[in-house]
């Protein structure tokens, strides 16, 4: 008989209710690691077994039921393991669930999980790897092919990433009020990172890459409904869907890389700007203004001109100037400064690109070089432009984007030689 | 950020690896399995492949008709590509580090070779969105 697979309403409920059984499962045996794979386990059963014997009726419970057999089985020969290691036989059973430690069914562990998963001892790609199996259910086989890594490797990021949460201690509870907004950031970041890498995504299949987008948007959307107050959170997920919504217009059908000034604005995904651009509204008035706020902010200013030159870039200017003075990224200078060109001037902003050059930490790097290149093009220094794109196309580790950029400084060198052909 | 180790030796780096004492050769061989297993298990290795000797290697190029013209090696190269590493790393340091590891495996008489690694990062950043 081959399996049926799982139709997409039993996936989504199976990922929607992937950290509620771990978190329950975590309550009872007191073990994240153990019971991070126990999970998994259970996830893989339910794929299989669902679809042949129909949708449990209570689908959480019998998913927490699964994951504590397979724990307890665990467990059994952990200890076996243990009596004949050291043959002092202690006969007592251990794996019975301690007494009076019932799951609190109506808990939703989220959080819990993705600040344990998202601990600053962790590394990004730990992070990140670990937050995709024991938050958003993924298997370590899909994580791997989203992120091109073989899958031994990938399987060995979780179990080293499991390894760092035992030995820095973090226990399985919500973080202290003065750790909280730190805590937070680093949750934010993480899911942030997925979705970029996903909406990013210039090798591979196409299609599962884009998943990590999704994925991205799912885990932030679940964040969002727990802490609806919370205008980060609301601002990541704002941000995510206006720049998401551009992705459909962002390639060519080959591969090629759009700018924004020449995407076809209709590919634009209505829906998911609208909502973006609700959720913003309901948000900024409240005050507290962050980061993340501020750049969806941007993407919706984009996101709202029917045509690249109806943008409101006055108003662009002025959000890159709060941002500026937020956070000291050279990332935000480098945008202010394109910003500032597109209101004042291209020499505007090849003077704050001076700037940049002074401040030294986006030296060598390809970003400077190619806004450089496309500021000089507007102040019509074709020959430096020319090689500025030409500077850009050496350094960026883009394929993409070097593709780009050597076709932008061909093209300017073919304008070029017409026009001083013709004179 | 994805780098690939490139390990190159001369062309007669595999026979003089051949000529070594057996106790040599296998403390190379264990260095090289230990080095592959360690960077499989910190979760950094995406692929390493060692090369046969470039003895029987060819050059292969399209003649006008499309057809292959195929030479011996290279006569002018004096060093060959013997093996590689390709690891996704999160600094370019932690990509010359493991590289100096590889660097330094064990040669006759167990003394480290030093022998260079080169280091190049993959086209696999990502694209920024573009004005």
């Amino acid at each position: 008989m081959t399996p049926r697979p799982l139709d997409a309403s039993s996936e989504h409920l199976l990922r929607d209710l992937a950290p509620q059984v771990l978190g329950a499962v975590i309550r009872r045996f007191r073990d994240f690691a153990a019971a991070e794979d126990a999970v998994q386990e259970a996830l893989v059963a339910a794929a299989v077994q669902w679809p042949r014997e129909g949708v449990p009726g209570n689908p959480r419970a019998w998913l927490i039921q699964v994951a504590s057999r397979r724990m307890t089985d665990h467990l059994r020969s952990e200890m076996a393991r243990r009596r004949r290691e050291t043959a002092a036989a202690m006969e007592m059973d251990q794996t019975a669930p301690p007494a009076g430690v019932e799951d609190e069914t109506d808990q939703d562990d989220t959080l819990i999980l993705l600040f344990m998963c998202c601990h600053v001892s962790l590394t990004a790609a730990s992070a990140i790897a670990l937050t995709l199996r024991a938050v958003g259910g993924l298997t370590t086989a899909e994580i791997a092919s989203a992120y091109l890594v073989p899958e031994a490797t990938m399987a060995q990021r979780i179990s080293r990433a499991k390894q760092s949460i035992k030995a820095s201690g973090v226990p399985f509870r919500s973080p202290t009020r003065e750790e909280r907004a730190e805590r937070l950031s680093a949750v934010l970041h993480v899911l942030y990172l997925i979705f970029n890498e996903g909406y990013t995504a210039s090798g591979g299949p196409r299609l599962q890459r884009c998943e990590l987008s999704r994925e991205a948007i799912r885990l932030t959307r679940a964040v969002h409904n727990l802490l609806p107050e919370d205008g980060e959170i609301a601002g990541l997920l704002a941000l995510m869907l206006l720049t998401d919504a551009r992705r459909a217009a962002r390639t060519s059908p080959e591969g090629e890389l759009i700018p924004l000034t020449k995407q076809d604005r209709s590919l634009w995904d209505r829906k998911e700007i609208s909502e973006g651009i609700a959720l913003l509204s309901a948000t900024l008035p409240k005050g507290s203004i962050g980061a993340y706020q501020l750049q969806a902010a941007i993407a919706a200013v984009h996101d709202e001109a029917p045509r690249a030159e109806d943008t409101d870039w006055p108003q662009i200017l002025a959000l890159y100037g709060l941002l500026k003075r937020m956070s000291d990224n050279p990332m935000v200078m480098l945008n202010h400064a394109i910003a500032a060109a597109m209101v004042h001037g291209p020499s505007a902003g090849l003077d704050l690109l001076n700037a940049l050059d002074a401040d030294g930490r986006l030296a060598g790097h390809h970003r400077l070089d190619a806004v450089r290149a496309h500021l000089l093009e507007m102040a019509g220094d074709c020959q430096a432009a020319i090689r500025h794109y030409g500077i850009a196309a050496g350094r960026t580790t883009s394929l993409p984007e070097r593709n780009y950029l050597i076709t932008q400084a061909a093209r300017l060198r073919e304008k070029h030689d017409q026009l001083s052909s013709s004179r | 950020m994805k780098y690939i180790l490139m390990m190159n030796c001369p062309k007669t780096g595999y026979d003089t690896f051949g000529a070594w004492p057996k106790k040599d050769i296998q403390a190379h061989i264990a260095f090289q399995l230990g080095f592959d297993k360690d960077l499989r298990e910190s979760g950094v290795l995406l692929s390493a492949e060692g090369l046969a000797s470039p003895h029987e290697a060819k050059c292969v190029r399209a003649g006008k008709d499309g057809a292959s013209i195929t030479d011996g090696v290279f006569p002018e190269a004096k060093e060959y590509l013997a093996g590689y590493w390709i690891v996704d790393v999160e600094t370019p340091e932690q990509a010359y580090a493991i590289a100096a590891r590889a660097s330094a495996a064990p040669g006759p008489g167990g003394v480290p070779m030093n022998m260079p690694i080169e280091v190049r990062q993959v086209m696999s950043g990502p694209p920024e969105d573009l004005l």
